[in-house]
């Protein structure tokens, strides 16, 4: 990547940051709650983005890593009454640590065999959330109480509860994971993994280690997943077992599609459009799922490069 | 940077895909779906988040019927203090994340008054506390034994149906004393069945009884006989609760496998609610027994409540739709809704509610509700309310099946279910 | 009950199991081993053919049996063609590419399941068996039906056999798997194959749906369970193998039995779900398959 791409990439996304951030003083009080949740799913699909889009492997199984997240900080707060960073902190190791040990036994297999590997693990991860119900209260899930999403801050007191803190809050986030990526793709080791989504066997000749490659990609699209996990739950105070289920692994790679995948911004467009074309849609019809599959085919056939791909393609080929 | 590989990139016809999507994208933002009906002034606004699909689906479309049914003659009568009810519905897929997304947007879009209407209790137990941050009078019509153990908040109100452990409470004395003492329980292995599992062992030992056997299925499960061997030969009764789709095959494999020489059996109505008994599956089920908050079958002594009850809903004699005899309604629970509305109205008219700037008020008229009277407004019986739990208290029934019916041979009395409880949510800060 | 009828009610149970898995599996089997590509909506053929059964069933009033037999014919058929059509439409412009496969399929599963939703509703809905008969055991009562669905099974397995070993059609397939170009070499129309193929993977699932549908009832989320398990069952058997299929169905059928009478059902599925997923990594080719060519 050229400096003057890396620089048009780095202005890009400050400006899109800046525009969230003025965002908040215009939009009425529902559109800040979705636009809350629209940027901590975005971070999760960052994270899926970065393994689907950078380095070209499909994971069926993102919702454990989120899900791992959600449930590392949340059982903390809960059960043992973390602060809510040493929460935050504790989900970021166990996601990592996840999706270490996971990404080193998948990433030995490729392709199809991967997907549903990815999918496996996931399922499993499903099924224990239910089985070790004492401690995470199955599908009935729990709620964080009012008291633990507070913590002191010098002399004041912060409430993550509170709507407009919320909102500020999620878009660090997603600010400080789009700047890692960007920073990770800029640097040798970005490249190496772009290398192996263009050609595996070729980066391999040249002397690359592609697993070892993979699988910090992996670990760190794990680990923004788990960031987002934790995020949702310490944000939005509840934690259950849907948030592990097949469906939300589905959603990372819809939003993934329909924004672009290998590209930075794509994720955010996908989750924006999709989010609020779901909750649109659910005033008309209670059918939305039908729509859902009909973008998927139609996405997949007519339109793989997502929205961002395409503006790449055609307009803006240092689009990063 | 280009990609030669890409495991999703196909060459297409890009540019009819970009007039179908834009096609798409103008449709959903052109104004003509935007659903009418924002902010008039004088209407009373009422969220109903419904389990229109999911695993709630079918009690999810007979809670909306009745609340309709509800809605349309409260407007009839005059509406509540004057205005016009109005009540949005949107579906949450029986999901917790986006049933607490739907309870979100009816308090900051919508902007309505209260929101009524969920079932399963995962659904109940996300959304109850976002609603109570919200700041909007929440009135669950499930069954969740939630708000006598302290687990909600002071805007989460239960005023249209008994929970769980008192029901079990209620019923626990008959059971004992009727067909036996050594029970062997079959219930789904997550919060609703544990609530039973727990609840009904405490009752049963109060009454000298004994559960022999605690026999968990995952909710999932389709298929039951290799879970039969566990059930002792000592028990004397079979109590089962089971909601999900697979009931008719527990059913029917339970008659396989013991045939005649059978336990007594008694269980909870909810599997098969929006079930036909007139089924040959079923047919083993003859001459056993379950609970019914609300008999399905319209009993010798029907009351003029319940005819009124079946009729502005459009259901018959047998529990089922007016228009279409096979479409069997979930009787012994959407009634909760129908009740919950007229609690919902009674209070407001104490509180002389006008607009959401008294949503305090509703509370604390909520709060100061003692009883109500059996009536068209309440045709499933005489009802306790607790104030400080929130929770109501009514009769329960024991039916028999007879001739592929339900017939009633036990009611309990309200004082059966009650039970103490610490929890005070009027000390909570409003 | 003694340990000796205990473990011939697991047995029983076991094999009635494995029969229906065995089917379903094999049309996904049959799928992946022609068409190299894994379909993610077979379980909601099994769903299709379920819920067409019941249509059938009411539709035609008189003995049970006269449904039953007509859902046996028709319903593969509708199934079948619906799958041909959405192939058509989709795999093929997709050049089966493995992942925009699944991808394209979840879609086609979504649009499925919400289509049945909306047409036929949401309540599971019971079919009756073509005859009722309990075989009174001394321990315990078993349904003839489900023995009936075991013989089912294996006739149905003996027809697969044939018509993949002795016929023309087979050896069709048989070579499109073996090397597709070649086959395109030799005349062989594969694209045209492929088409049936898939028709028929979905046709197996369909008869799947019905022979199970009397057990357990129509629903429309009744599709989940039958593809994870299938997945499970072609992963073991090793892909696109027919004979491992068979005996991964019977060995899984028996296994999850007896395993969820020791363990908790849920810590059954986890041990054995994460079983299946270090088999496909550690033995890609299956425990019964052979090395990839």
């Amino acid at each position: 990547m050229t400096a003057s791409a890396f620089r048009k990439n780095l202005t890009l996304t400050l400006l899109v940051l800046a525009a969230l951030l003025l965002l908040q003083f215009v939009l009425p009080e529902y559109y800040v709650l979705m636009a809350t949740r629209m940027m901590v799913l975005a971070v999760f699909t960052v994270g899926f983005n970065a393994l689907l889009g950078y380095v070209g492997l499909l994971s069926l199984g993102h919702a454990m890593f989120f899900a791992c997240g959600l449930y590392a900080a949340g059982l903390s707060v809960y059960h043992f009454g973390f602060s809510l960073p040493a929460a935050f902190g504790v989900s970021l190791i166990a996601s990592a640590a996840l999706s270490l040990v996971i990404g080193a036994i998948t990433l030995r297999t490729i392709r199809v065999s991967f997907m549903i590997v990815t999918l496996m693990f996931a399922q499993v991860g499903y099924l224990a959330v239910l089985y070790f119900a004492e401690w995470t209260n199955g599908q009935e899930g729990l709620s964080l109480p009012a008291s633990a999403r507070q913590m002191a801050l010098g002399p004041w007191t912060l409430n993550i509860a509170d709507a407009v803190t919320r909102y500020n809050i999620a878009l660090v986030l997603l600010a400080a994971s789009l700047g890692l990526l960007l920073f990770y793709l800029k640097g040798t080791r970005g490249r190496v993994a772009t290398a192996i989504r263009d050609n595996e066997g070729r980066t391999e000749m040249l002397g690359f280690n592609v697993f070892a490659a993979k699988l910090e990609m992996f670990v760190l699209s794990g680990t923004l997943s788990g960031a987002a996990g934790a995020a949702y739950g310490l944000l939005f105070g509840y934690l259950g077992a849907t948030f592990a289920s097949f469906q939300y692994s589905i959603e990372a790679l819809l939003f993934t599609l329909l924004g672009g995948a290998g590209t930075l911004l794509g994720p955010l467009i996908g989750v924006v459009l999709m989010v609020a074309m779901i909750d649109k849609l659910s005033e008309l019809t209670s059918a939305y799922f039908l729509v859902i599959g009909v973008i998927l085919i139609v996405l997949i056939l007519w339109f793989p490069k997502g929205i961002l791909g395409t503006i790449r393609e055609r307009w803006a080929p240092w689009l990063l | 940077m280009h990609s030669k590989y890409n495991p999703l990139s196909l060459s297409m016809q890009r540019r009819t895909a970009l007039k179908t999507l834009g096609g798409a994208a103008i449709a959903l933002t052109s104004p003509a779906v935007l659903r009418p009906g924002f902010a008039q002034d004088g209407t009373i606004k009422l969220g109903a988040p419904m389990h229109r699909t999911g695993i709630g689906a079918s009690y999810g479309r007979w809670y909306e019927r009745t609340a309709t049914a509800a809605v349309k003659l409260v407007n009839e009568m005059g509406g509540i203090n004057g205005r016009k009810v109005e009540m949005i519905v949107e579906d949450d897929g029986t999901d917790p994340k986006r049933g607490t997304e739907v309870v979100e947007k009816f308090a900051t879009q919508y902007k309505v008054d209260a929101i009524f209407g969920h079932l399963f209790s995962n659904v109940v137990a996300a959304a109850a506390p976002r609603a109570g941050e919200l700041k909007v009078p929440y009135f669950i019509c499930s069954e969740a034994s939630l708000l006598g153990a302290g687990k909600l908040n002071r805007y989460t109100f239960q005023p249209g149906i008994t929970d769980v452990r008192a029901q079990v409470q209620a019923m626990a004395p008959w059971i004992g004393s009727t067909i036996g003492k050594k029970v062997t329980m079959i219930f789904p292995d997550y919060n609703f069945g544990h609530d039973h599992r727990d609840f009904f062992t405490a009752a049963i030992k109060a009454q000298g009884g004994e559960v022999v056997a605690k026999i968990a299925v995952p909710p999932t499960e389709t298929s039951f006989t290799r879970y039969f061997p566990q059930i002792p030969p000592s028990t004397e009764v079979i109590y089962h609760v089971m909601v999900g789709p697979a009931v008719l095959t527990f059913v029917k494999e339970l008659g396989d496998y013991l045939g005649s020489k059978r336990p007594e059996i008694f269980g909870f109505i909810d599997s098969l609610e929006a079930v036909n008994f007139n089924t040959p599956q079923l047919g083993f089920l003859e001459g056993t027994y379950f609970w019914e908050a609300y008999p399905r079958y319209a009993q010798a002594n029907q009351t003029e409540f319940d005819k009124f009850f079946r009729e502005k809903v459009g259901v018959d004699a047998n529990g089922a739709s007016i228009a279409d005899p096979k479409d069997i309604s979930t009787y012994s629970h959407m009634f909760s809704c129908w009740e919950t509305l007229f609690v919902i109205k009674q209070a407001m008219e104490m509180a002389n509610y006008r607009g959401p700037e008294q949503k305090k008020d509703l509370v604390v008229a909520m709060e100061s509700m003692t009883s109500f009277a059996e009536g068209k407004e309440h045709p499933q019986g005489a009802k306790q309310f607790n104030g400080k739990t929130h929770q109501v208290f009514g009769s329960q029934n024991i039916s028999k099946v007879e001739g592929g019916k339900l017939k009633v041979v036990h009611r309990t009395k309200i004082e059966d279910g009650l039970y103490e409880s610490p929890t005070d949510y009027t000390k909570m800060d409003l | 009950m003694g340990l000796g009828p205990y473990l011939l009610l697991a047995t029983l149970e076991g094999l009635v199991q494995a029969a229906v898995l065995c089917i379903t599996a094999a049309g996904l089997s049959l799928v992946f081993g022609v068409m190299r590509v894994v379909n993610v909506a077979h379980g909601e053929f099994v769903m299709l053919g379920a819920v067409i059964a019941w249509y059938a069933a009411s539709l035609l009033t008189g003995h049970p049996a006269l449904g039953f037999v007509v859902a046996l014919i028709i319903s593969p058929l509708i199934v079948g063609a619906i799958a041909a059509l959405s192939e058509r439409l989709i795999l093929k412009r997709l050049d089966y590419n493995p992942e925009a496969t699944i991808v394209a399929t979840i879609g086609l599963l979504y649009i499925i399941q919400q289509s049945v939703l909306i047409l036929y509703g949401p309540d599971a809905r019971p079919v009756d068996p073509p005859f009722y008969y309990t075989i009174r055991l001394p321990w315990f009562g078993y349904s003839a039906y489900k023995l009936f669905v075991i013989g089912a099974a294996i006739l149905i397995m003996g027809l697969i056999w044939f018509v993949l070993q002795k016929t023309r059609a087979g050896l069709i397939m048989r070579a499109t798997q073996f090397d597709r170009e070649t086959a395109q070499a030799f005349g062989i129309p594969v694209d045209k194959v492929s088409a049936y193929v898939f028709a028929l993977g979905a046709g197996l699932a369909a008869i799947a749906g019905i022979l199970v549908v009397p057990i357990q009832q129509a629903h429309y989320l009744m599709g989940t369970d039958p593809l994870l398990l299938s997945f499970i069952v072609v992963i073991i058997g090793g892909l696109g193998s027919m004979s491992g299929t068979v005996v991964a169905a019977i060995l899984i059928g028996l296994s999850d039995g007896i395993l969820s009478m020791m363990f908790s059902p849920t810590l059954a599925k986890m041990v054995s779900t994460l079983l299946v997923a270090l088999v496909l990594v550690f033995r890609p080719n299956g425990l019964f398959g052979k090395a990839a060519r």
